[in-house]
């Protein structure tokens, strides 16, 4: 069952002109875990943040190409990034919850000001709490501030904040990179159960995890796409050279 | 050197030192402090000594005649100022309906789009207004109201609102620039549309310090005396209807305290002494309600560990 989900062609991407992504072409299939891995200001958060239509926020910024999500280019002229981004949801580096927002309403709010009624919302916040593995900490302060918990269990709050409107496709930009060994296990613990759900797309810096975690990698250097394997051919046969020496740890 | 202390480990080197220029910071440092905290003392003083004066002068004559009657006629002792406090109330109240969603709404603006001209634009003029003299506002509102419609609470209120405006303005648009980008970023990668993610996570989020912002915009207008000299004018009825003149507070007390005489000096005091109380009360409830909001509801933007 590896149909494709997310279809990337001749994806260029571009800060005040200039280009930090070029011609990206790739296949993202579907409830899997793919990792892009790159030494930094390669282009990886770029690449994310295209794929859910937040690069256009940024002023100055500019696109080029197609990204097809279930067969629908997400760049086509009618198409409401508002709507492309409730499919496509964002975990950032640093745990960001609302502030102000109790950790229910930090997992309500999205569902609320999209309209699901006050009945199913309490079952939706606590489903995505479980998917997060984090209900079984929060389920008796739920009233507390979000930005109470500690920093794993933020980082999880923000991941049940996605998961709340039903994503087909989850990105995570070094969700761990802020956090200790042990959240980050636990994080990671979580990833590889989230893709019975949802496909994930994690951009991380940290090799292991992505041999960890992943079913496929793909390696970025300045803006291009070098290689996109599966991760167990990648880390251990990879076709090119500069995969390899990144890999082994020889530049970035 | 016999003035230095040293600490230094096995391999010489020196980790910790207390020389001579150490101490002398030291000194140097307290002397500083000690200076602070003297001449915020004596700004203090005369702040004290102004409370003092008008409440031990106004005391007397606060009572429930004060809140409850109209002003008697000079020379006739006892009455009130129920015309200047309902007045207040009324200008004060008309502003601050319009002044303060207003006010927001070019606070979110001039912080959320600030990079668009209209903003830049918005933002010169919202200086501008800040720093304009109180009364060249209530010229202005002269010249374009009350020439043309006369005195009136409309008037009044239209000139406390030019005032209020910029003050909500500016304190929205400094708050909201204190959140950081990446909170709404947040809030867009969940697809809920920018002004939406404006109105109910942002603004939530800093509502504690947008209430001091507003709570300081009002005590800042009620205490305003030149802007409605005329424009309100004054009454010394109760309004029957907002199109008349319209008595206030600020203005009252600046009759009647240079009226001549001395019961009218009496009830100027006492109206000083309420004016005072009012302002205190609106600060002291802001902080209260900011001191037990916060204490569960806010923790403004901490590092993540
Ligand atoms: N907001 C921005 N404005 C201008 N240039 C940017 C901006 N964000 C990133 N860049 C540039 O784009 C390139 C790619 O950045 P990024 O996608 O963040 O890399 P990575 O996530 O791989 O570290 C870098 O050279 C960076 O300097
Ligand atoms: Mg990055």
């Amino acid at each position: 069952m590896s149909d494709v989900l997310v279809k990337i062609r001749n994806l260029s991407a571009s800060f005040s002109s200039v280009t930090v992504l070029k011609n990206i072409n790739l296949e993202i299939p579907s409830r899997k875990v793919v990792a892009f891995i790159g030494p930094s200001g390669c282009g990886k958060s770029t690449f994310l943040r295209c794929l859910n239509r937040m690069h256009e926020e940024v002023p100055g910024a500019d696109i080029q190409g197609q990204i097809f999500l279930e067969g629908q280019n997400i760049y086509e002229k009618h198409i409401d990034p508002v709507l492309v981004r409730r499919k496509v949801g964002m975990v950032f580096q640093k745990p960001n919850p609302f502030p102000g927002l109790s950790i229910f309403d930090n997992v309500a709010v999205g569902l609320k000001l999209m309209g699901v009624k006050k009945r199913v919302l309490y079952e939706r916040v606590e489903d995505s709490l479980k998917q997060a593995a984090l209900w079984g900490e929060v389920k008796n302060i739920l009233k507390r501030q979000g930005t109470s918990l500690s920093g794993g269990q933020q980082q999880r709050l923000c991941i049940a904040r996605a998961l709340a409107i039903n994503p087909s496709v989850v990105l995570m930009d070094e969700p761990t990179s802020a956090l200790d060994p042990i959240s980050t296990a636990r994080i990671e613990n979580l990833i590889r159960r989230l893709k019975e759900k949802v496909t994930v797309i994690i951009v991380t810096h940290n090799m292991q995890q992505a041999s960890r975690i992943s079913d496929k990698t793909a390696f970025l250097l300045s803006g291009e796409l070098v290689e996109y394997e599966k991760t167990s051919k990648i880390f251990t046969n990879p076709s090119e050279v500069r995969t390899e020496s990144y890999i082994t740890g020889r530049f970035g | 050197m016999s003035s230095e202390k040293e600490l230094s480990l096995d391999n010489g080197a020196v980790i910790y030192s207390y020389s001579l220029r150490d101490r002398w910071r030291k000194w140097c440092n307290y002397f500083m402090l000690g200076c602070l905290f003297l001449l915020s003392l004596i700004a203090a003083i005369p702040f004290l000594f102004i409370v003092y004066y008008v409440l031990a002068k106004g005391i007397s004559s606060v009572n429930w005649d004060f809140f409850t009657q109209l002003p008697k006629p000079p020379g006739e002792e006892g009455g009130g100022m129920s015309n200047a406090l309902i007045g207040s109330l009324v200008v004060v109240g008309m502003a601050s309906l319009v002044g303060i969603p207003w006010g927001m709404g070019m606070g979110v603006y001039l912080s959320e789009y600030r990079a668009t001209r209209t903003a830049k634009a918005l933002r010169f003029v919202v200086d501008l207004l800040i720093s304009a003299p109180s009364i060249v506002i209530g010229i202005f509102i002269y010249g374009f109201i009350v020439v043309r419609y006369g005195f009136s609470s409309y008037a009044g209120s239209a000139a406390l609102l030019l005032i209020m405006l910029p003050v909500v303005a500016k304190g929205t648009e400094e708050i909201l620039k204190m959140v950081p980008n990446h909170i709404r970023e947040a809030g867009l990668a969940l697809g809920i549309p920018r002004w939406k993610v404006i109105v109910r996570i942002i603004i939530p989020s800093v509502l504690s310090m947008c209430v001091t912002v507003i709570m300081l915009a009002i005590a800042r207008i009620a205490g305003e005396t030149a802007p409605l000299l005329f424009t309100a004018l004054g009454n010394q009825y109760h309004i029957r209807d907002l199109s008349e003149p319209i008595a206030t507070l600020p203005v009252q007390i600046y009759e009647f305290s240079k009226s001549g005489f001395e019961q009218m000096e009496k009830q100027a005091w006492a109206g000083a002494m309420v004016l005072v109380l009012f302002v205190f009360f609106i600060n002291f409830f802001t902080r209260m309600f900011l001191f037990f909001y916060k204490k569960d509801k806010i923790k403004p933007f901490q590092k993540g560990k």
